[in-house]
């Protein structure tokens, strides 16, 4: 690990602002800025990542590291800055990862096949709405990978499960429902992401806090879609 | 066939696999433990159920290789589950990585569950085989239970063990439920009152008798 000294920090900056600023002093002396992940820094987008003193997007419960502020640390701490480590998104530069493996994920299945065209009318299909509610609460998940990055084990059950939650609880998922099961947990384990322990680690790094209920469903879902149909649900929806 | 291949294959089937193997056990310790506890109304009842299941011949083999296939089945998943997770992450954190949801429980679940294993061997030997029994009586549990007790060290032993076995379940049971998928969501899916109180009936149903025994209570 590298030390950097980062001065004149407010406590109003955000983590990667606070970054900007070492990045811009690194320049100004004619090095190499550190490379990271950034986009929306509104936690929406989920591109910015960071393991914070060994904590995946830092201290604050339920919040992106683009989200976190440096009122957040005591001044003159010594923060140590690291990128998710999984075999599954390997390092491009610095703190930046590949998440390749979860796009792979979602194309074993996280949609649903619609005619294009026109929008359809809303409410012409009825969902109660506690159904809507959970299946939103799953959809919130910004595939930021912090449940992968605080998994002892590096897995990527919770990213699956709320895909396959979102999906499944609503109408639209239902056709597809369990060759979608089947084939995004056949991605998950070629990615090489590990098991769940259902340690609960996910659920307390995820900054949507999203619940292990998603990983409940995914379970239900696979065990179901392997008991009734076997491979030929995978066939089925091929 | 291809449905089971297609569940082994599988992280998740893997699990399946654990939960259930799992449960088979926890659902046989349970009914041990109550079966232990005649010890207390004398030699009698206890002896007299051992005779029961001894009467039934070759009958008792039947949920003995449920269990052993149960139990083989367990390790191989957890072993191979334990690689894969190992596998997951080459590099680990230099800063480390800070536990924040996980219960002592569910760290420990792994060597746990090894220092069981190890303990199940002994256990056979001592109370079922007897060959790692100081005095052991064929057909009299009580009087092998007695003595069985009588060192220090052994008593030590099984309350170990047995605390591993209380914390084994703590993690297992509930975890169970969610690897099959039966457990109703909860806004707070920690939570775990049904793994709690098996538990506990476990660890401390098993932990009373060498306690008892040891202290003179039981003789």
């Amino acid at each position: 690990m590298v030390e950097y000294d980062a001065g004149d920090i407010g406590p109003d900056m955000s983590f990667l602002e606070m970054l900007d600023v070492v990045n811009e002093r690194l320049m100004e002396r004619g090095e190499v800025p550190i490379a990271f992940d950034h986009d929306c820094r509104e936690g929406i987008c989920g591109s910015c990542s960071l393991m914070i003193n060994g904590v995946a997007h830092g201290p604050e419960r339920g919040t992106a590291t683009c989200q976190l502020h440096m009122r957040s640390f005591a001044d003159g701490d010594t923060i140590s800055v690291e990128p998710w480590r999984a075999r599954a998104f390997p390092i491009v530069k610095d703190l930046v990862v590949d998440r390749g493996a979860f796009d792979r994920i979602i194309q074993a299945g996280g949609y649903i096949t619609a005619p294009t065209g026109s929008a359809r009318d809303a409410n012409t299909i009825l969902i109660s709405k506690d159904t809507v509610d959970t299946a939103m609460d799953a959809a919130q998940c910004i595939a930021c990978g912090a449940c992968v990055a605080a998994c002892p084990n590096g897995s990527a059950s919770l990213f699956t499960a709320s895909k396959i939650t979102h999906l499944s609880l609503l109408p639209q998922g239902q056709p597809e429902r369990y060759g979608r099961a089947l084939r995004m947990v056949a991605q998950m384990d070629i990615e090489h992401f590990g098991g769940c322990t259902l340690y609960g680690e996910c659920q307390e790094a995820c900054p949507k806090e999203i619940s292990i209920d998603t990983i409940t469903r995914m379970n239900r879902d696979f065990l179901r879609a392997t008991l009734s149909q076997g491979h030929g649900a995978i066939a089925r929806a091929e | 066939m291809n449905r089971l291949r297609l569940l082994w294959d599988s992280s998740v089937g893997k699990k399946v696999v654990m939960a259930v193997s799992g449960l088979i056990w926890v659902a046989y310790l349970v009914t041990h433990v109550l079966a232990n506890l005649l010890v207390f109304q004398g030699p009698g009842k206890i002896n007299a159920y051992s005779a029961l299941l001894r009467g039934t011949g070759g009958a008792l083999w039947a949920p003995r290789l449920v269990l052993i296939g149960a139990l083989v089945l367990h390790v191989i998943a957890a072993a191979q589950l334990t690689g894969r997770g190992q596998e997951a992450r080459p590099v680990a954190y230099a800063a480390g990585r800070r536990p924040h949801a996980s219960t002592l429980a569910a760290r420990t679940i792994r060597w746990g569950g090894a220092l069981i294993l190890l303990f199940l061997v002994y256990h056979v030997l001592h109370f079922t085989v007897g060959t790692a029994h100081p005095d052991f009586v064929e057909g009299n549990p009580y009087q092998n239970v007695i003595t069985g007790f009588r060192d220090p060290v052994v008593v030590l032993v099984y309350l170990v063990a047995m605390a591993g076995v209380g914390l084994h379940l703590y993690h297992g049971v509930w975890s169970s439920g969610r690897s099959v998928g039966i457990s109703p969501p909860s806004p707070r899916p920690l939570r775990r009152s049904l793994a709690l109180v098996l538990a506990l009936l476990v660890w401390i149903g098993f932990s009373i008798i060498p306690i008892a025994v040891y202290a003179g209570l039981v003789r």
